[in-house]
């Protein structure tokens, strides 16, 4: 409704009004749910914890990522109508994100994804250019070939239940029954739902599509697209995972996850050592932690509780960067990293922001997401994977040196060429947010509340 | 009967390894989209009569006439030259698609399961393969369109062989059908014919690392 609202009004006020209202109701419907927890609404929803945790992870990033949109719009001057339809979809890929944590039914998910990709196409085309228009034209295209590849995924699940002559496919009922499945058409099934959603987290093989959409979104849409729009793949993948878990095809499945992310950590370190348009390095940036993240969920143990863990602070971290970087584009008008130097000296609060953000996505020591890494390894180790836990410190390693390199560039490094006196006055109070977002995930990693902790311990009991 | 029609799929699939011409590809599309129609109409026997009839009429209507006539209206508009481009020569392609299908007919045989029918099995997959073969050898966007759309009947094919029990699961494909149709060609397609006048894939490949 809300959405319908934005697309069609065309008054600034009003506007603002609904995003505000949207924004409510969202808080109120985390409230709500972790409230109702563990109960069934409109048939097809259910709250269990995993579902609560990327939903309160959602509402909380939504509301600086709002301000920026606005911040974004107002610096330029666009139509009125190409502003509501931005607002538009932007509420419709959160509701549709949101819709996706909390279903319980594969065939719902399902539905919600595509939306999600209708939606995240509009934002990516917000900007009418040429590059938009490939960028757009990429990740439509691949996303349909990957919500045909679930589709086809679910049809197999289907054939896997014919002998048992269950009709019901909630995921309750399939891990319920899963000792019953069919091992040959389910693995079929996993394999197809698991490279679907690759597409939507972004590993290998479909990453690519995701990396020129984040380049090509203004940034507030890129930060959606960089984090909750990368937990509906990793809710759709651990929700099928859940499934084969109960299965002896568990270590199979666990190969297959492994193989996954090791090629994407390697093609992040690739990529990162040599790309200088800054964006997209945080889009790599992006799948190299989404490796980690599947990396421990297939080492189990204490891995599962830490990719839980990791995937909520990443969700705080990356959009941080992503924001901070229309301020960076205003300072310097280029993407490249060549053009860009001595942040400092003309933004002083969002150079900190940048250096704050570069130690949080590196894991090192005072980050939040150092806790999450080092328990991945942890587990990597307890289960015994001691050659891939050395290739993944080696690939990290480069990736640290990579990112660092360009990011000590445009922090320290006097720029070639630029106009000093073009640089506009940003106010510091603008990069705000990003704080916030950075000391909530070193709150959550150092001190979590025992709620938090549980919730987290609750879905971890979903796949073992 | 069904199984004639299903090896008649088949065969179009051979058809469209060597086709040239881009209307080719068009025709080869309403063909399958009536091909389509009849294999619904006869494998799905117990259903009810108001969904059989909305997947009758998306067949019909959505894949064997909307879609093609819709692709046709966007090749003369934007002047696409008729040729499809291919990377391969058509006496290659005509090999790789056999043995795609080839190739599924000894999977199927390596499938133990009563409980399949395997003509559908073996037809839905190879059509899905020989659709993605078809983008990554064709240079055109429209040729990549045209392969999508190859793979969406063979999931469609697919579909099928489970829709007595569970007829949601094809309601789903036809929604699928019509979403990504709908965004790929409607939306989109429209977009790239005003900005490029000349929509082909190697105008769109600047965006890398």
């Amino acid at each position: 409704m809300i959405t319908i609202g934005l697309a069609i009004n065309r008054k600034t006020f009003v506007n603002y009004m609904l995003i505000m209202l949207f924004l409510a109701l969202l808080s109120t419907l985390t409230v709500f749910e972790y409230l109702h927890l563990n109960e069934t609404e409109l048939v097809y929803f259910t709250t269990d914890s995993i579902g609560i945790l990327l939903l309160a992870a959602i509402s909380m990033v939504s509301i600086p990522t709002f301000y920026h949109g606005y911040k974004y719009i107002t610096s330029r001057n666009d139509t009125a109508q190409s502003r509501g339809l931005f607002f538009a979809a932007m509420v419709m890929l959160i509701t549709a994100c949101s819709m996706v944590y909390l279903s319980n039914h594969i065939a719902v998910t399902w539905i919600f994804v595509e939306l999600t990709t209708l939606s995240a196409s509009v934002l990516i085309y917000h900007r009418r250019s040429l590059r938009a228009l490939e960028g757009v034209w990429k990740y439509v295209f691949l996303c349909a070939i990957s919500i045909t590849f679930i589709y086809v995924g679910i049809l197999f699940l289907s054939l896997s239940l014919k002998e048992t002559g269950i009709e019901d496919m909630s995921f309750r009922s399939l891990v319920q029954y899963s000792s019953e499945l069919n091992p040959f058409w389910l693995k079929l099934a996993f394999l197809f739902i698991f490279s679907g959603f690759t597409a939507k987290l972004g590993l290998v093989p479909m990453y690519t599509a995701g990396i020129d959409a984040k380049d090509k979104a203004p940034a507030p849409a890129g930060a959606l697209l960089a984090s909750v729009l990368m937990n509906v793949g990793f809710i759709g993948i651990y929700r099928i995972y859940a499934v084969i878990a109960h299965t002896p095809l568990k270590y199979w499945a666990n190969t297959v996850i492994i193989v996954a992310a090791l090629l994407t950590i390697f093609v992040a370190a690739v990529y990162m050592t040599r790309i200088k348009n800054i964006k997209r390095l945080f889009a790599y940036s992006g799948i190299e932690h989404m490796g980690l993240v599947m990396l421990g969920l297939a080492a189990g143990g204490i891995g599962v509780y830490a990719a839980i863990l990791h995937i909520i602070l990443h969700t705080f971290i990356k959009p941080t960067l992503f924001f901070q970087y229309n301020m960076i584009y205003k300072v310097y008008q280029s993407k490249s990293i060549y053009d860009m130097g001595s942040y400092f000296k003309y933004y002083k609060t969002g150079a900190i922001v940048i250096l704050l953000g570069f130690i949080s996505v590196t894991a090192m020591p005072p980050s939040g997401l150092f806790v999450s890494e080092f328990m991945i390894f942890q587990s990597l180790f307890e289960a015994q994977f001691i050659a891939i836990l050395l290739a993944v410190l080696l690939l990290l390693t480069l990736i640290i040196w990579g990112f660092g390199v360009n990011i000590f560039k445009l922090l320290f490094t006097p720029p070639l060429q630029f106009d000093e006196s073009k640089v506009p006055h940003i106010s510091p109070w603008e990069s705000a947010s990003q704080f916030i977002l950075i000391a909530l995930s070193v709150y959550l990693a150092y001190n979590p509340p025992a709620e938090f902790v549980s919730l987290i311990q609750e879905s971890v009991k979903l796949v073992q | 009967m069904t199984d004639i029609l299903l090896i008649a799929l088949a065969m179009t699939l051979l058809y469209l390894s060597i086709a040239n011409r881009l209307h080719t590809y068009l025709l080869i599309l309403v063909l399958q989209g009536f091909i389509l129609f009849g294999t619904t109409f006869l494998t799905l026997t117990n259903i009810s009569t108001l969904n059989l009839l909305l997947i009758l009429l998306e067949t019909i209507v959505f894949k064997a006439i909307a879609v093609p006539w819709f692709m046709d209206y966007i090749i003369k508009r934007n002047k696409i030259t008729k040729v499809a481009e291919p990377y391969l020569p058509n006496f290659l392609s005509l090999i790789i698609v056999t043995l795609i299908i080839v190739s599924t007919i000894i999977l199927s045989y390596s499938i133990h399961d009563k409980n399949l029918d395997k003509t559908y099995f073996i037809v839905a997959v190879s059509t899905l393969f020989t659709g993605l073969y078809l983008i990554v050898s064709r240079k055109k966007i429209i040729t990549h369109v045209v392969g999508y759309l190859v793979i969406e009947n063979g999931v469609f094919v697919l579909s099928l062989a489970v829709g007595n029990e569970m007829p949601m699961l094809v309601n789903l494909g036809v929604m699928l059908d019509i979403f990504a149709s709908v965004l790929i060609l409607g939306v989109f397609f429209n977009k790239i014919g005003d900005v490029l006048k000349d929509p082909d894939v190697n105008l769109l490949s600047n965006l890398k690392d």
